[in-house]
């Protein structure tokens, strides 16, 4: 063990959307590196390793070396000066720094959008719609005798969701899995089905039909025998999946993006949704979309609480608007409605449509970024950021919207994402409040530095 | 020879490690080009592990190299592949007033590179 | 910044030191009340106007896991009411679940600086700690829902009664919380564990833990006043809206003894008649317990006609509404504290059942012998928005108008009632100790709901008009903490208010006592938990108070 370590316990992973927060981290400060990560799994490993600090400029504009006072003026200044400035991303950042990014829509008239609208952005639409009846993953954990995964591979993308569903013993599952049964829909045999007691393969682009037929027989309805043509699953796996359902004590439906990605998009969640809401005449029965990045949950959060809607949000007329297909985020490149945009911890230039891409390498783009990405390579400017929960504190939350503590392993030499925007909300506002002439209101100077947060 | 088949693109233990090294790095680049196929498929193509293909429709098209997979796991007609720039290249920015392109279900041509 | 202000010839009304509309000056130095300034400092002619202590809500749903779900799932609520910003405030959007900076705002506008959420789970608290950050210019606080935390319940069944008083210490301080709130005591475990059942009576024991509803109540009871918490054990009775729960409302009033317990929209608890059929008035009832019993205080929970959203900790309630129109519902439990269940919902006036509650919440602020112990609220948004406080105001206050509205509603309903009989009005005095007086000395907030020196300068200036409803829907100033933030109907600063929380000593050994449980059946960290001291910012402890 090097001399200089330093042991991080209660730490958190926020690598994806469980964001475990039983790490155990042994840090070699004097190289800057976490040598182990207890209790991580392969991507927590992966993510806790591979974070060290790179040898990059904090700031380059136009891919040169510049200083931070400058890179922040420059940002400011595009911001302020674009008709229709974007900012997107968000999902893998503190909510204290997603404060300041609506903060700065809101000052610059711009749209919001965070990586929901790529993720489970039709499960948000669906919400809107049906409601959700829903629990924290501890009453999972601690009652579910049924627990259904949809359209997800939680074995390569959330690897230990596994322990808040199904191996667990909990309060009244003293028997942990044996005292479950796991069942896995999906269109192919992912590496998730070995933990599966019933796999059941539906045909690609047809969750909806058999979500909406599941519905009807819960109904006690008659369905057309010409479903397990359509969906592939055999009118007796439906009917048994139904009164398994129907009798459980306390049931869950986990549900991935094989349902909002793919044809039907929020009815595809809506159906889910409702599925869920209609078994409660029978039996307690919650339902759940497994989300993504680490703190996705807290972007719907945040943006939520500020605007009152959450994500896809336009403040042109100096109020939120929400429309989605007009200010998420796909759109307004694809459409070329974009003139400037603010990408924080995110990399559209590597995933979004090719459409979407073209557009963002004609407009200044400003980017903060943990490593050099497409989306840096392609920035006007480009801020150099620590990383959450590695070098910088803050709070995320989990898939379940419970809110946890980050416990940092060892400092960066690059500022966060919340202290790089901060500085130009600082900025944007100072010149927005000159360019509108704004001058003698009670307190104007104080209030330029004491803008509600 | 041509024909129609549906890709999923989605995540994978592979792509999610290294995405952490970094998505400009080879490792990322390299997980994010292999379509996973039905063995089944790949025979009638005439297609063996590691051949290269191209994948298109009509937003774009990728080359990317092919493994098979068993029937059982990836049903005929179905292609996987990893999330990364070559999915990217065949999709869609009209959301259908979602905000969520078609990422996953989409519909391509698939065919052979001559080596 | 003005660090003094001076108002003159303004009418005061301090219930709480006995001023009643008395034309007198307000002195305000370093955001306290002062006896008086130099006298070349300026002053303001306040001629014609009205001046009140800032209001406090003992009763609200403004911030946390529950108010966030009811603001993402209507964005309906939102369109049609958008809160723009200006240079120095924030935009939000408004509705019956208005946005952080747009809550903060709005009750700002109403002459409101201080307001209390009133159900938290533990494991909640920190989010709302983080939304009550972006609530501007309100001192806010919060209660936490702890009537149906298993751990708490296992203690009371293995007749731990000690441990139970240090654990409850142990969560409010954990959490910086305000007191305990019980909210369906004994009704979470069949909700959850039992196919979605509930628990009827007060005296029914659960199968799981074999204690009952007034087993938890009296607990709480005794402990929070032993803890010395500055506010009672908040209490949302059983059989919340249920015909016959009047009973249920008194045997939990009872259970108090002669200790301080407060009941929380007590007009969704007054209703007669058989369970599962129409309900009647039993407002009489309540009230006469009510005036009889010093040691309870409640807030009304008066219902407005018109849009509201049913959010509540009590998830069996929630569900039971949805029953009616069958529309869009949110379930969240919370592991091992609490239930929730979230609706949009519609308070008609040709609605038996809706007409109804309005003539019960009337009924018994006209009935109330003491304005010190029965306050105003609406539930917000339960019974409707806060933003209808300046019209429940005018119903109060002017008895031809009360009869208007009385005409407009279900006529079977009101015929259940005797609201026609009563021509109460009440006085500016007596609104000035409802909606501020009479909620800060129920949350023991010594510097609040009065302006006597050294108070805190919250302080809300309103013309005097005939109009009521007009004249406390857009008070002329608002101060807070001695800073102007509304002149002349306009914001001229934002302000940013503290959080209010206690914190009762308690034997810290308890929490070597919680962790093998929480570390059994919870799902993050015992050290993750709770809400670390760095995130309070602005803050105040409010002390002790002994019993």
């Amino acid at each position: 063990m090097a001399e200089n370590t330093r042991i991080v316990k209660n730490a958190t992973c926020t690598f994806c959307g469980c964001v475990c927060d039983d790490m155990e981290l042994t840090v070699d400060l004097d190289k800057k590196v976490i040598t182990k990560a207890k209790n991580a799994c392969v991507l927590g490993r992966a993510w806790f390793a591979e974070h060290q600090i790179d040898d990059r400029p904090v700031a380059m504009i136009d891919g040169k070396e510049a200083p931070l006072e400058e890179a922040i003026e420059e940002a400011a200044q595009v911001l302020v000066n674009a008709k229709f400035p974007i900012t997107y991303g968000l999902s893998d950042t503190t909510c204290e720094a997603q404060k300041q990014a609506v903060a700065i829509s809101d000052i610059i008239r711009g749209t919001i959008d965070t990586t929901t609208s790529v993720c489970h952005g039709p499960s948000g639409l669906a919400f809107q719609d049906i409601g959700e009846s829903t629990s924290t993953l501890g009453e999972v954990k601690n009652r579910a005798d049924l627990v259904i995964y949809w359209g997800g591979n939680p074995a390569e993308s959330h690897p230990r969701h596994f322990r808040y569903s199904v191996t667990p013993k909990g309060m009244f599952i003293p028997n942990g899995k044996k005292d479950r049964t796991v069942v896995m829909i999906d269109v192919r045999k992912t590496p998730s089905a070995p933990v599966a007691d019933i796999l059941i393969q539906v045909k690609p682009g047809k969750d909806f039909e058999l979500l909406w037929a599941l519905r009807a027989l819960v109904k006690g309805r008659k369905v057309d025998p010409q479903i397990q043509v359509m969906t592939g699953v055999p009118l007796e796996t439906m009917t048994d999946l139904v009164e398994r359902m129907k009798n459980c004590r306390f049931g869950v439906l986990f549900f991935g993006m094989g349902l909002t990605m793919t044809r039907g998009r929020h009815f595809n969640s809506g159906a889910l949704l409702a599925l869920a809401t209609d078994l409660n005449e029978f039996t307690h029965f919650v339902a759940k979309p497994v989300r993504g990045h680490g703190n996705v949950t807290g972007a719907d959060n945040v943006v939520s609480w500020q605007t009152g809607y959450p994500f896809g949000v336009n403040f042109s007329r100096g109020f939120p608007r929400f429309n989605p297909g007009e200010f998420t985020t796909v759109d307004t490149l694809t459409r070329g409605d974009a003139d400037a945009a603010l990408i924080i911890a995110s990399d559209p230039a590597s995933n979004f449509p090719k459409a979407a891409i073209e557009h963002l390498k004609k407009i200044p783009v400003i980017s903060l970024d943990t490593k050099e990405t497409s989306t840096s390579k392609l920035s006007h400017v480009a801020f150099a950021t620590s990383t959450y929960g590695i070098n910088t504190a803050g709070t995320v939350y989990r898939m379940d919207d419970v809110p946890i503590p980050l416990r940092p392993a060892f400092e960066s030499p690059y500022p966060g994402d919340e202290e790089i925007l901060f500085a130009i909300k600082k900025r944007v506002h100072e010149l927005i409040l000159s360019k509108c002439g704004a001058t003698g209101a009670t307190g104007e100077a104080r209030v330029a530095s004491k803008l509600m947060l | 020879m041509t024909e129609t088949m549906i890709l999923i693109p989605g995540r994978s233990s592979k792509q999610g490690t290294s995405l952490n090294k970094g998505k400009l790095k080879e490792e990322y680049i390299d997980v994010t080009s292999i379509l996973e196929m039905n063995m089944d498929d790949m025979t009638r193509l005439k297609l063996k592990d590691g051949d290269e293909v191209r994948i298109s429709n009509e937003i774009g098209s990728a080359v990317v190299r092919c493994k098979g997979r068993k029937p059982d796991d990836l049903p005929s007609g179905v292609l996987f592949i990893a999330y990364g720039p070559p999915s990217s290249e065949l999709m869609d920015g009209d959301t259908a007033g979602s905000g969520m392109p078609l990422s996953k279900h989409m519909q391509v041509k698939i065919e052979k590179v001559a080596a | 910044m003005a660090s003094t202000l001076r108002f003159v010839n303004g009418r005061v009304y301090d219930p709480a030191n006995n001023i009643d509309g008395e034309v007198r000056d307000i002195c305000i130095k370093n955001g306290k009340v002062v006896d008086s300034l130099p006298d070349d400092t300026p002053s303001i002619d306040a001629s014609g106007m009205v001046i009140m202590p800032g209001g406090v809500d003992i009763h609200s749903h403004i911030a946390g896991p529950k108010v966030n779900l009811a603001r993402k799932l209507q964005p309906e609520d939102h369109r049609h009411d958008p809160h723009p910003g200006t240079n120095f405030t924030r935009s939000g959007s408004g509705g019956t679940v208005p946005s952080t900076f747009a809550t903060g705002y709005r009750y700002a506008t109403l002459g409101y600086t201080t307001v209390m959420e009133a159900a938290v789970t533990p494991i909640g608290a920190l989010h709302t700690v983080e939304e009550l950050h972006d609530t501007p210019v309100i001192d806010k606080g919060f209660y936490l829902l702890l009537g149906n935390n298993i751990y708490l319940q296992t203690l009371l069944k293995e007749g731990r009664h000690d441990e139970f008083k240090q654990a409850v210490g142990w969560w409010i301080n954990k959490t910086k919380a305000y007191t305990a709130k019980l909210v369906n005591p004994g009704g979470d475990e069949p909700w959850k564990g039992k196919r979605n059942s509930n628990v009827t009576d007060i005296d029914e024991k659960s199968d799981l833990l074999n204690i009952s509803p007034r087993d938890v109540i009296e607990a709480f009871v005794k402990t929070v006043n032993e803890l010395g918490l500055p506010h009672p054990p908040h209490i949302h009775c059983n059989n919340l809206g249920h015909s016959g729960n009047y009973k249920t409302t008194l045997e939990t009033m009872k259970t108090a003894g002669d200790l301080r317990m407060h009941l929380a929209h007590i007009q969704f608890h007054s209703y007669g008649g058989e369970p599962g059929k129409n309900p009647d008035s039993k407002a009489v009832e309540i009230a006469e317990y009510v005036n009889t019993h010093p040691n309870i205080t409640c807030d009304v929970g008066q219902v407005m006609f018109g849009k509201s959203t049913i959010m509540t900790a009590d998830a069996p309630l929630a569900y039971l509404l949805r029953g009616f129109k069958k529309g869009k519902w949110v379930n969240a439990d919370a592991e091992c504290e609490s239930g929730c269940g979230i609706l949009p919902f519609s308070y008609q006036e040709h609605v038996f059942t809706h007409a109804l509650q309005w003539a019960i919440g009337l009924e018994l602020f006209l009935l109330s012998e003491d304005p010190w112990r029965i306050m105003l609220s609406t539930d917000h948004p339960n019974g409707g928005s806060f933003m209808s406080y300046p019209k429940l105001i005018r119903l109060l206050m002017d008895k031809e108008f009360r009869k208007e509205e009385i005409g407009k509603v279900n006529q079977k309903a009101i015929a259940k009632t005797n609201l026609p009989s009563l021509d109460r009005e009440y006085t500016l005095n007596e609104i000035a100790i409802i909606s501020r007086a009479a909620p800060a000395r129920a949350l023991n907030l010594k510097h609040k709901g009065q302006l006597g020196p050294g108070a805190d300068a919250d302080i809300t200036i309103y013309d005097d008009q005939e109009d009521k409803e007009m004249m406390f829907n857009a008070p002329r100033y608002v101060i807070k903490s001695g800073e102007m933030v509304i002149e002349d109907h306009e914001f001229r600063n934002d302000y940013y208010g503290k959080i209010l929380h206690s914190a009762p000593e308690f034997d810290e050994e308890i929490s070597e006592d919680i962790r093998p449980f929480f570390e059994k059946y919870y799902s993050i960290e015992f050290e993750n938990y709770g809400v670390a001291d760095h995130y309070l910012h602005e803050h105040e402890i409010i002390p002790r108070v002994s019993s």
